[in-house]
Protein backbone atom coordinates (compact mmCIF):
# COMPACT_ATOMS: atom_id res chain seq x y z
CA UNK A 1 0.00 0.00 0.00
CA UNK A 2 1.18 3.62 -0.89
CA UNK A 3 1.45 5.75 1.99
CA UNK A 4 2.52 10.08 1.22
CA UNK A 5 1.63 12.66 2.76
CA UNK A 6 2.06 16.97 2.48
CA UNK A 7 2.84 18.76 5.15
CA UNK A 8 3.39 22.46 4.83
CA UNK A 9 2.65 25.77 6.58
CA UNK A 10 -0.46 28.06 5.39
CA UNK A 11 -2.08 31.09 5.93
CA UNK A 12 -5.59 31.86 5.74
CA UNK A 13 -8.32 34.28 6.58
CA UNK A 14 -9.62 34.39 10.35
CA UNK A 15 -11.20 36.71 12.56
CA UNK A 16 -11.46 40.25 10.94
CA UNK A 17 -10.08 39.10 7.71
CA UNK A 18 -6.49 38.54 9.77
CA UNK A 19 -3.75 36.55 8.43
CA UNK A 20 -3.69 33.42 10.84
CA UNK A 21 -0.81 30.76 10.56
CA UNK A 22 -1.57 27.42 10.70
CA UNK A 23 0.36 24.06 10.04
CA UNK A 24 -1.93 21.51 7.02
CA UNK A 25 -0.91 18.10 6.98
CA UNK A 26 -3.13 15.85 4.08
CA UNK A 27 -2.49 12.34 2.75
CA UNK A 28 -1.57 12.27 -1.09
CA UNK A 29 -3.96 11.00 -3.33
CA UNK A 30 -7.64 12.27 -4.34
CA UNK A 31 -9.46 11.61 -1.31
CA UNK A 32 -12.33 12.03 -0.25
CA UNK A 33 -10.47 12.74 3.20
CA UNK A 34 -12.23 14.17 6.23
CA UNK A 35 -10.79 16.61 8.16
CA UNK A 36 -9.26 17.58 11.48
CA UNK A 37 -9.06 20.99 13.35
CA UNK A 38 -6.02 20.19 15.85
CA UNK A 39 -5.93 22.81 18.64
CA UNK A 40 -2.66 23.46 20.58
CA UNK A 41 -1.69 23.33 23.95
CA UNK A 42 -0.98 26.18 26.17
CA UNK A 43 3.03 26.55 25.35
CA UNK A 44 2.07 26.98 22.20
CA UNK A 45 2.00 26.12 18.51
CA UNK A 46 4.86 23.74 19.01
CA UNK A 47 6.61 20.98 17.47
CA UNK A 48 4.96 18.66 19.21
CA UNK A 49 1.55 19.85 17.70
CA UNK A 50 2.33 19.40 14.13
CA UNK A 51 3.59 16.24 15.09
CA UNK A 52 0.07 15.77 15.84
CA UNK A 53 -1.31 17.21 13.05
CA UNK A 54 0.85 14.24 10.79
CA UNK A 55 -0.11 11.79 12.98
CA UNK A 56 -3.67 12.52 11.46
CA UNK A 57 -2.99 12.86 7.82
CA UNK A 58 -0.87 9.31 8.34
CA UNK A 59 -3.99 7.75 9.39
CA UNK A 60 -5.97 9.48 6.75
CA UNK A 61 -6.99 12.69 7.53
CA UNK A 62 -6.64 16.66 6.69
CA UNK A 63 -5.38 17.93 9.56
CA UNK A 64 -5.25 21.95 10.02
CA UNK A 65 -3.81 23.66 13.27
CA UNK A 66 -3.95 27.10 13.52
CA UNK A 67 -1.68 29.17 15.72
CA UNK A 68 -4.26 31.06 17.46
CA UNK A 69 -0.95 33.47 18.96
CA UNK A 70 -0.01 34.79 15.31
CA UNK A 71 -1.39 38.26 16.32
CA UNK A 72 0.81 38.55 19.11
CA UNK A 73 3.95 36.81 17.61
CA UNK A 74 3.52 39.58 15.00
CA UNK A 75 7.30 40.40 14.48
CA UNK A 76 8.83 37.08 15.44
CA UNK A 77 9.15 33.75 13.83
CA UNK A 78 9.13 31.95 16.90
CA UNK A 79 6.00 30.66 18.43
CA UNK A 80 7.62 30.13 21.84
CA UNK A 81 7.73 34.14 22.13
CA UNK A 82 4.41 34.56 20.62
CA UNK A 83 3.15 32.18 23.41
CA UNK A 84 4.56 34.32 25.99
CA UNK A 85 2.75 37.81 24.16
CA UNK A 86 -0.40 35.83 24.20
CA UNK A 87 0.10 35.40 28.03
CA UNK A 88 1.33 38.59 29.09
CA UNK A 89 -2.16 39.83 26.92
CA UNK A 90 -3.79 37.45 29.35
CA UNK A 91 -4.42 34.99 26.75
CA UNK A 92 -6.54 34.43 23.56
CA UNK A 93 -10.11 35.77 23.32
CA UNK A 94 -12.67 33.21 22.95
CA UNK A 95 -14.45 35.37 20.03
CA UNK A 96 -11.38 35.46 18.21
CA UNK A 97 -11.05 31.69 18.77
CA UNK A 98 -13.86 30.94 18.17
CA UNK A 99 -13.79 33.18 14.60
CA UNK A 100 -10.59 31.83 13.87
CA UNK A 101 -11.39 28.08 14.25
CA UNK A 102 -14.88 28.52 12.06
CA UNK A 103 -12.68 29.79 8.91
CA UNK A 104 -10.08 26.57 9.74
CA UNK A 105 -13.21 24.22 9.74
CA UNK A 106 -14.03 26.18 6.26
CA UNK A 107 -10.93 25.92 4.94
CA UNK A 108 -11.07 21.95 5.25
CA UNK A 109 -14.05 21.58 4.16
CA UNK A 110 -13.66 23.67 1.01
CA UNK A 111 -10.59 21.24 -0.19
CA UNK A 112 -11.97 19.25 -3.35
CA UNK A 113 -10.67 15.87 -1.72
CA UNK A 114 -12.85 16.81 1.54
CA UNK A 115 -15.64 14.69 2.81
CA UNK A 116 -17.30 17.58 3.85
CA UNK A 117 -16.80 16.03 7.57
CA UNK A 118 -14.80 17.63 10.01
CA UNK A 119 -14.00 17.19 13.66
CA UNK A 120 -12.21 19.40 16.25
CA UNK A 121 -9.28 17.77 18.71
CA UNK A 122 -7.48 19.76 21.48
CA UNK A 123 -4.66 19.80 24.21
CA UNK A 124 -4.41 21.13 27.57
CA UNK A 125 -6.45 24.57 27.33
CA UNK A 126 -7.11 23.40 23.70
CA UNK A 127 -9.23 20.69 25.09
CA UNK A 128 -11.39 23.39 26.93
CA UNK A 129 -11.29 25.43 23.58
CA UNK A 130 -12.12 22.31 21.51
CA UNK A 131 -15.11 22.26 24.09
CA UNK A 132 -16.09 25.63 23.45
CA UNK A 133 -16.10 24.93 19.62
CA UNK A 134 -18.01 21.90 19.29
CA UNK A 135 -20.36 24.05 21.32
CA UNK A 136 -20.85 26.79 19.36
CA UNK A 137 -19.59 25.80 15.79
CA UNK A 138 -20.48 22.99 12.75
CA UNK A 139 -18.49 20.23 13.92
CA UNK A 140 -19.55 16.19 13.27
CA UNK A 141 -17.15 14.99 16.25
CA UNK A 142 -15.25 16.61 19.36
CA UNK A 143 -12.45 15.20 21.06
CA UNK A 144 -11.48 16.85 24.44
CA UNK A 145 -8.26 15.98 25.83
CA UNK A 146 -7.68 17.07 29.63
CA UNK A 147 -9.12 20.24 29.20
CA UNK A 148 -8.86 22.64 32.06
CA UNK A 149 -11.06 25.35 32.86
CA UNK A 150 -14.31 23.93 31.27
CA UNK A 151 -15.75 24.52 34.94
CA UNK A 152 -14.80 27.37 36.12
CA UNK A 153 -15.03 30.08 39.16
CA UNK A 154 -17.21 33.37 38.66
CA UNK A 155 -13.81 35.00 39.77
CA UNK A 156 -11.35 32.86 37.19
CA UNK A 157 -13.16 34.32 34.38
CA UNK A 158 -11.49 36.74 32.84
CA UNK A 159 -12.20 39.47 29.48
CA UNK A 160 -10.80 36.98 27.54
CA UNK A 161 -12.90 34.12 28.48
CA UNK A 162 -15.81 35.58 30.41
CA UNK A 163 -18.16 32.83 29.78
CA UNK A 164 -17.74 29.26 31.48
CA UNK A 165 -17.29 26.78 28.82
CA UNK A 166 -19.29 24.55 30.59
CA UNK A 167 -22.56 26.95 30.04
CA UNK A 168 -21.83 26.00 26.65
CA UNK A 169 -22.65 22.34 26.91
CA UNK A 170 -26.16 22.39 25.71
CA UNK A 171 -25.28 24.59 22.30
CA UNK A 172 -22.80 21.26 21.59
CA UNK A 173 -24.51 19.35 18.77
CA UNK A 174 -22.01 16.91 17.42
CA UNK A 175 -20.31 13.61 19.01
CA UNK A 176 -17.95 14.48 22.83
CA UNK A 177 -14.88 12.00 23.32
CA UNK A 178 -13.32 13.22 26.26
CA UNK A 179 -10.19 11.79 27.60
CA UNK A 180 -8.41 12.14 30.98
CA UNK A 181 -6.37 11.44 34.07
CA UNK A 182 -7.40 10.52 37.47
CA UNK A 183 -4.13 12.29 38.85
CA UNK A 184 -4.85 15.60 37.16
CA UNK A 185 -5.59 19.13 38.93
CA UNK A 186 -6.78 20.56 36.28
CA UNK A 187 -9.41 19.50 35.12
CA UNK A 188 -9.46 17.23 38.28
CA UNK A 189 -11.37 14.08 38.82
CA UNK A 190 -14.11 15.81 40.21
CA UNK A 191 -14.24 18.70 37.37
CA UNK A 192 -14.90 16.11 34.99
CA UNK A 193 -17.66 14.40 36.99
CA UNK A 194 -19.43 17.91 36.86
CA UNK A 195 -18.86 18.09 32.64
CA UNK A 196 -20.09 14.39 32.31
CA UNK A 197 -23.33 15.04 34.14
CA UNK A 198 -23.88 18.49 32.77
CA UNK A 199 -23.23 16.10 29.33
CA UNK A 200 -25.87 13.95 30.86
CA UNK A 201 -28.90 16.04 31.79
CA UNK A 202 -28.11 17.63 28.56
CA UNK A 203 -29.01 14.68 27.19
CA UNK A 204 -25.79 14.91 24.76
CA UNK A 205 -24.06 12.31 23.18
CA UNK A 206 -20.65 11.80 25.07
CA UNK A 207 -17.73 8.86 26.03
CA UNK A 208 -15.69 9.75 28.66
CA UNK A 209 -12.38 7.78 29.32
CA UNK A 210 -10.21 8.51 32.64
CA UNK A 211 -6.96 7.13 33.27
CA UNK A 212 -5.49 5.54 36.48
CA UNK A 213 -1.47 6.37 37.51
CA UNK A 214 -1.77 9.54 34.53
CA UNK A 215 -1.83 13.17 34.88
CA UNK A 216 -2.34 16.20 32.89
CA UNK A 217 -0.65 16.18 28.84
CA UNK A 218 -0.07 12.59 29.13
CA UNK A 219 0.31 12.59 25.52
CA UNK A 220 2.76 14.87 25.62
CA UNK A 221 6.29 12.41 24.54
CA UNK A 222 8.48 15.37 25.23
CA UNK A 223 7.23 15.45 28.53
CA UNK A 224 7.66 13.63 32.42
CA UNK A 225 4.12 13.55 31.91
CA UNK A 226 3.70 11.48 29.06
CA UNK A 227 2.05 8.15 29.61
CA UNK A 228 2.72 5.30 27.12
CA UNK A 229 -0.25 2.85 27.60
CA UNK A 230 -2.77 5.67 28.95
CA UNK A 231 -1.77 7.75 25.34
CA UNK A 232 -1.69 4.29 22.78
CA UNK A 233 -5.13 3.62 24.45
CA UNK A 234 -6.31 7.24 24.11
CA UNK A 235 -5.01 7.05 20.52
CA UNK A 236 -6.81 3.85 19.63
CA UNK A 237 -10.22 5.81 21.26
CA UNK A 238 -9.24 8.92 18.91
CA UNK A 239 -9.17 6.93 15.78
CA UNK A 240 -12.12 4.63 16.64
CA UNK A 241 -14.07 7.35 17.24
CA UNK A 242 -13.40 9.90 14.12
CA UNK A 243 -13.86 6.35 11.97
CA UNK A 244 -17.12 6.36 13.19
CA UNK A 245 -18.42 9.89 13.13
CA UNK A 246 -16.14 11.34 10.14
CA UNK A 247 -16.28 8.62 7.44
CA UNK A 248 -18.16 8.60 4.74
CA UNK A 249 -18.19 10.54 1.25
CA UNK B 1 -2.69 21.88 34.62
CA UNK B 2 -2.76 25.00 32.67
CA UNK B 3 -2.93 27.83 34.95
CA UNK B 4 -3.00 31.43 32.74
CA UNK B 5 -2.47 32.95 36.02
CA UNK B 6 0.22 35.78 35.62
CA UNK B 7 2.08 38.31 37.99
CA UNK B 8 3.13 40.96 36.01
CA UNK B 9 5.42 44.15 37.24
CA UNK B 10 7.33 46.46 35.30
CA UNK B 11 11.24 46.17 36.19
CA UNK B 12 13.96 48.56 34.54
CA UNK B 13 17.33 47.35 33.88
CA UNK B 14 19.13 45.20 30.74
CA UNK B 15 19.13 41.50 29.87
CA UNK B 16 21.65 39.89 27.81
CA UNK B 17 20.63 37.02 25.16
CA UNK B 18 22.90 33.91 24.43
CA UNK B 19 24.27 35.96 20.97
CA UNK B 20 25.31 38.65 23.34
CA UNK B 21 23.11 40.90 22.72
CA UNK B 22 21.37 43.01 25.51
CA UNK B 23 18.00 44.30 25.53
CA UNK B 24 16.53 46.89 27.67
CA UNK B 25 13.79 45.36 30.34
CA UNK B 26 10.61 47.05 30.93
CA UNK B 27 8.60 44.42 32.53
CA UNK B 28 8.53 40.65 33.74
CA UNK B 29 5.86 38.42 33.85
CA UNK B 30 5.80 35.43 36.55
CA UNK B 31 4.37 32.56 36.41
CA UNK B 32 3.56 28.25 36.93
CA UNK B 33 2.96 26.65 34.34
CA UNK B 34 4.22 24.30 31.41
CA UNK B 35 7.42 25.14 30.09
CA UNK B 36 8.63 25.92 26.79
CA UNK B 37 11.79 24.04 27.27
CA UNK B 38 12.80 22.37 30.51
CA UNK B 39 11.84 18.64 31.07
CA UNK B 40 9.67 19.05 33.68
CA UNK B 41 5.68 19.19 33.79
CA UNK B 42 5.65 22.29 35.44
CA UNK B 43 8.09 25.14 36.32
CA UNK B 44 7.64 28.64 37.42
CA UNK B 45 8.77 30.80 34.50
CA UNK B 46 10.06 34.14 34.32
CA UNK B 47 9.77 36.22 30.83
CA UNK B 48 11.54 39.23 30.89
CA UNK B 49 10.88 41.67 27.94
CA UNK B 50 11.07 44.75 26.43
CA UNK B 51 7.37 45.48 25.91
CA UNK B 52 7.85 48.17 23.36
CA UNK B 53 10.09 45.92 21.32
CA UNK B 54 8.01 42.81 19.75
CA UNK B 55 6.99 39.49 21.04
CA UNK B 56 10.82 38.49 20.03
CA UNK B 57 12.51 40.83 22.96
CA UNK B 58 12.38 38.06 25.40
CA UNK B 59 14.59 36.65 28.25
CA UNK B 60 13.08 33.55 29.86
CA UNK B 61 13.97 31.32 32.43
CA UNK B 62 12.04 28.13 33.51
CA UNK B 63 13.14 27.13 37.19
CA UNK B 64 11.81 24.03 39.34
CA UNK B 65 10.02 24.96 42.66
CA UNK B 66 13.23 24.80 44.84
CA UNK B 67 15.31 26.68 42.07
CA UNK B 68 12.49 29.26 42.15
CA UNK B 69 12.68 29.94 46.01
CA UNK B 70 16.22 29.70 46.74
CA UNK B 71 16.67 31.98 43.74
CA UNK B 72 14.18 34.29 45.53
CA UNK B 73 16.11 33.85 49.08
CA UNK B 74 19.21 34.57 47.09
CA UNK B 75 17.92 38.27 45.37
CA UNK B 76 16.67 39.15 48.91
CA UNK B 77 20.05 38.48 50.37
CA UNK B 78 21.66 39.96 48.24
CA UNK B 79 19.65 43.12 48.45
CA UNK B 80 19.79 42.99 52.59
CA UNK B 81 23.59 42.57 52.27
CA UNK B 82 24.03 46.32 50.62
CA UNK B 83 24.05 49.60 52.83
CA UNK B 84 20.41 50.98 52.14
CA UNK B 85 21.87 54.37 50.79
CA UNK B 86 23.57 52.20 48.14
CA UNK B 87 20.21 50.40 47.21
CA UNK B 88 19.26 53.96 46.24
CA UNK B 89 22.04 54.35 44.02
CA UNK B 90 20.89 53.06 40.57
Amino acid sequence: MYEGMIAESIRYEGDGGDLVDAYYARPLGPGPFPGVLVIHHNPGWDEATKEIARRFAVHGYAAISPHLFTREGAGTTNPQDASAAARAAGGVPDARMLADTDAALSYLRAQPYSNGKAGVIGYCSGGRQSYIVACNLAVDAAIVCYGGRIVVAAEDLTQATPVPAIDMTPGLSCPLLGLFGVEDRNPSPEQVAIIEAELKENGKDYEFHSYEDTGHSFFSVDRPAFRVESANDGWARIFDFYAKHLAGS
Amino acid sequence: MCTWVTMSTAVSGSGKGPEGEWIHLTDAHVYFDHPQHSVMNHALIVDFVDSSAGPGARLAVELNTESARRLVAAIEAALGAVEPAVLEDC
